[in-house]
């Protein structure tokens, strides 16, 4: 399985996207946002970061790369595509997923782990965890308050596309379980065709028991699957 | 083709929470003026450009905030042209 691990000036995350996609087995490769290339890929990551510096809005210029255009291409016909963190505004503001991130509703930079709920475990990126399960997933981030317009949110959730929702250890929706403001709690959706993952939250931070959680891995483990049998 | 200053304000939608006024209005509550009921931060950003008309310019600056200047799930915009000798912005 061979990931393009996407790179801008201000990407802080990319490292990690690729050693999350080696641990699972993966072939990670590393792809500067100026080349316009992307062709041999199973799946493109866009890692977290402060791509551009935030500048104007987060992602907004990051999308403007010269690869990005290879990126929607590869998204639009079908190619799965993971953005973490700044990875998801990036996917906003190019128009692959709906809505926005803006300011935390806390005007803070949160930085600590949350609980997450897999609200679709019939998802490339989620099918080996259990519909329901909670993970501990670490955030680190200023602006990752999700909004988007009624009729956006309805369809979103009348189509079942929020995957994780952040919730109490226990796995309930609370608001205090809600680090950003994020419209109903969610922490990340996926594209109508499900081929596309945003998600504030960072799996690739959650790879060994040992330096906290583990619980991100099953995000790798989906995806190198779902790969793996559309193979065959 | 002459040069021209365009004003554009980029602005919070309605309804929209905007974390940065409420933090405001709350330092302004808090130095007395309790009469504020309402704060909302955007932002404004001057273009100089060269264009044929004023009117040209205000028609690319249009097409400037709907490509990147503004996001329309977020934001709304306004334009004007102002004297681009006028002392803004400094």
């Amino acid at each position: 399985m061979k990931m393009a691990v996407i790179t801008f000036p201000g990407s802080n995350c990319d490292y990690d996207l690729y050693k999350a996609v080696q641990q699972v087995g993966g072939e990670a490769t590393f792809v500067w946002h100026r080349q316009r290339r992307l062709h041999g890929y199973d799946a493109v990551m866009l890692p977290g970061g402060f791509s551009y510096g935030d500048y104007l809005r987060a992602g907004a210029i990051a999308r403007l790369s010269p690869v990005m255009e290879s990126v929607v291409a590869f998204a639009r016909s079908g190619g799965p595509v993971l953005g973490v963190c700044n990875g998801f505004q990036i996917l906003c503001e190019a128009g692959l997923l709906p809505g926005a991130l803006v300011r935390n509703a806390s005007l803070r930079f949160e930085s600590r782990d949350v609980h997450l709920r897999v609200e679709r475990q019939d998802t490339l990126f989620t099918s080996e965890y259990d519909a329901g399960a909670v993970l501990r997933v670490p955030i680190a981030h200023g602006d990752g308050n999700y909004q988007a317009d009624d009729d956006t949110l309805e369809r979103l959730e009348g189509e079942g596309r929020v995957v994780f929702r952040y919730v109490d250890p226990t796995g309930t929706v609370t608001p205090d379980a809600n680090p950003n403001g994020s419209w109903g709690n969610i922490a990340g959706i996926v594209s109508a065709d499900g081929n596309v993952l945003g998600m504030m939250p960072h799996p690739e931070r959650a790879m060994e028991s040992l330096l906290g959680s583990a619980d991100g891995v099953g995000v790798f483990t989906s995806l190198v699957k779902s790969l793996s049998t559309a193979a065959v | 083709m002459s040069s021209h200053r365009l004003e554009i304000r980029v602005k919070p939608r309605p309804g929209l929470l905007n974390p940065e006024g409420k933090a405001i209005h709350h330092a302004l509550a808090a130095l007395g003026w309790a009469a504020v009921h309402d704060v909302r931060v955007g932002k404004v950003i001057y273009v100089d450009m060269d264009a044929d008309t004023p009117d040209a310019a205000l028609v690319e600056a249009e097409a400037m905030c709907r490509k990147i200047l503004a996001n329309p799930v977020t934001e709304d915009f306004e334009i004007s042209l102002v004297a681009a000798e006028g002392g803004v912005p400094s």
